[in-house]
């Protein structure tokens, strides 16, 4: 598996990707003909309407699933050819995901929460301790690290999924419509933090949102429309 | 070790539905820990010593008799070391009810016969010069309370004494223990000589119940089966020789065959609790699928995925199977729910290891079905069930 880019080199290239979902005996074109390229450090914002695709478009990103046809390459990896064991592997390694409801395990605390991806490293208990404390640290949620979710609001369930996000150091930071769940100040708060994640730390971001004020903080803005990018608008 | 919080954490979710998945688990470990006791007290009770030991008996049917005679003739059967006998009284204390076997018997040969039996040798002296001297496990002693000196009378359902009386009276000059946990220290044994003078005449007189021989080799015992019922082929008490063990579970089968029943039971039980217990863990499979699906998203793979499932179902079921047969091992411990009535009663460690891989094999099986279900789950489809 080769190392990403980070040198300002592209990073995600998405080539003619198609993606046919079949319900029974329909064939449903979700994404046609698709071309996208990422630069690494970017914040890449991609709006659309419902039913336009982009939360497809970023499972494909995420190796979460597969194109019907086309490349999907991350940092030189052609994800689609990996095997699911293989694959589970690069994402365990080079992806985070912010998700819309957080999704976070209320069984667990914030802080086993966000050490679940790095069960998946070779990193000791007190390392894997201390890397939990750094990135609850950044999402600014020390005080709140033995709390279980119901006993959080729903912008610090959002920053506790940041933190699990990216507490594994991933090369690419996928969210799926991170402040569609918040309201404004939770949602500017989160927002803030993705800002500064990528002016900060060079964490390459890219966003799938319905909100303008979201869309607004990316470097860059990509329309998705029936399965189609539309335009393209640099911020 | 590092995936422990995640699956306690797991079966944690629901309380009330994972407390009583684990007592019905508990309950069905209680009832495997009775049934096994039950069982042991039924077809054990033949000790390591039966294995060189076989039981001599008449071919059509135990309550048969064979004449006393045999017992020399059988002594002189290439690979028998000695021979002795017992017949079986069917004696009443009080009530029938109180059943316990009382035998009559040679007391030396006996005693040498089986050294599983303790019994201190100023006793054994004591009954060697008592004719009417019986001597009597510790179970049924301390059951009916009685002590070295007690006159115990029994009726007998089949001999009647010369006067036309079935009550016979017994002086008691010795209790004998058990050598390990597994011999039988409930019956009774009086001697053959007075058993044989007192009783009516006409009423198989010279005649006893079935032989017990010790052979030299055990390893040969099925040869020297052989020679024995063959010795004594085409007379008027063809012989029917078998391990102890064997005679020991013919015995017990009278009653029904007891493996058959205990497994027939269990079975039943079992295939309930898989039921119940393979429902919660695909109840919270489903429950769940999102947040599986968000392990996947974030790198387990479909093997780790199914190997966490899998480690729920099996915590569950060995912790109700450990808590379940730990309080069987209590409560039979505290001796036998008849009052003595059956001749052995303890849960054997053997079972105690099966029951263990039992709750592991339920916990497997259980598990291996909503596991699967887990591991084959997309992970975009199980995300957009959030």
């Amino acid at each position: 598996m080769s190392e990403p880019s980070r040198d300002g080199g592209v990073l995600v290239v998405v080539d003619g990707v198609e993606k046919v979902f079949h319900r029974g005996s329909e064939d449903i074109q979700v994404l046609k003909d698709l071309h996208l390229k990422v630069p690494a450090g970017e914040f890449l914002a991609l709006m659309g309407p419902s039913g336009s695709g982009k939360s497809t478009l970023l499972n494909l990103i995420g190796g979460l699933d597969r194109p019907t046809r086309g490349i999907v390459s991350i940092a030189g990896e052609e994800v689609d050819k990996l095997s699911d064991r293989h694959l589970a592997a690069w994402r365990a390694r080079h992806i985070g995901f912010v998700f819309q409801l957080y999704n976070l395990l209320p069984v667990l605390t914030a802080e086993r929460n966000v050490e679940l991806p790095l069960l998946l490293t070779h990193l000791s208990k007190a390392e894997r301790r201390q890397h939990v404390a750094a990135a609850l640290e950044m999402v600014g949620l020390s005080q709140r690290a033995h709390h279980y979710p119901r006993q959080l609001s729903g912008g610090e369930q959002q920053r506790v999924g940041i933190a699990r996000g990216i507490v594994t150091d991933p090369t690419l930071l996928l969210c799926d419509e991170p402040t569609g769940d918040l309201d404004r100040k939770a949602g500017d708060e989160v927002l803030n933090l993705l800002q500064a994640l990528n002016r900060e730390h060079g964490k390459t971001i890219i966003m799938v949102t319905h909100d303008p004020h979201a869309s607004a903080r990316a470097s860059r803005t990509v329309y998705l429309n029936k399965g189609q990018l539309t335009n393209v608008q640099q911020a | 070790m590092k995936y422990w919080h995640l699956i306690w954490s797991d079966l944690r979710r629901k309380k009330t539905r994972t407390v009583l998945t684990l007592l019905s688990i508990v309950v069905a470990f209680v009832l495997f820990g009775f049934l096994s006791a039950i069982k042991q007290a039924l077809t054990g009770g033949v000790s390591l010593e039966g294995a060189n030991r076989l039981i001599v008996r008449h071919r059509v049917s135990i309550i048969q008799l064979l004449p006393q005679s045999y017992q020399q003739r059988m002594e002189r059967i290439a690979g028998v070391a000695t021979a002795t006998h017992q017949t079986w009284f069917g004696g009443i204390y009080q009530d029938p009810k109180n059943f316990f076997m009382q035998n009559p018997v040679v007391p030396e040969g006996f005693m040498d016969m089986h050294p599983e039996f303790l019994l201190p040798a100023d006793q054994r002296q004591a009954w060697l010069q008592m004719r009417t001297g019986a001597v009597v496990g510790r179970k049924t002693a301390e059951r009916f309370h009685w002590k070295i000196g007690d006159k115990v009378p029994i009726k007998s359902t089949i001999w009647a004494q010369k006067s036309g009386s079935f009550l016979w009276t017994f002086d008691i000059v010795g209790i004998f223990d058990g050598r390990d946990k597994n011999t039988d220290t409930t019956p009774l044994f009086f001697r053959y000589d007075y058993f044989d003078e007192a009783r009516r005449l006409g009423w198989g007189k010279g005649m006893v119940g079935w032989f017990t021989i010790r052979v030299k080799d055990p390893a040969k015992a099925a040869e020297v089966a052989k020679l024995v019922d063959a010795e004594f082929e085409n007379s008027s008490a063809e012989t029917k020789t078998e391990p102890e063990g064997a005679f020991v579970q013919a015995w017990a089968n009278q009653i029904g065959d007891i493996a058959l029943i205990t497994a027939s039971i269990l079975g039943a039980v079992f295939f309930t609790i898989l039921l119940v217990t393979g429902n919660t863990i695909s109840q919270s499979v489903r429950e769940r699928t999102g947040e599986l699906g968000v392990l996947k998203a974030i790198g387990f793979s479909n093997v780790q995925v199914l190997g966490l499932v899998l480690a729920e179902s099996c915590l569950l079921a060995v912790l109700g199977g450990i808590v379940g047969l730990a309080v069987a091992w209590l409560l039979t411990s505290r001796g036998d729910p008849t009052g003595g009535l059956l001749p052995l009663y303890f849960f054997p460690f053997h079972d105690v290891l099966i029951g263990v891989a039992l709750s592991v094999a339920l916990g497997v099986v259980t598990g291996f079905f909503p596991a699967l279900q887990a591991m084959r789950l997309r992970v975009a489809e199980a995300l957009r069930r959030i």
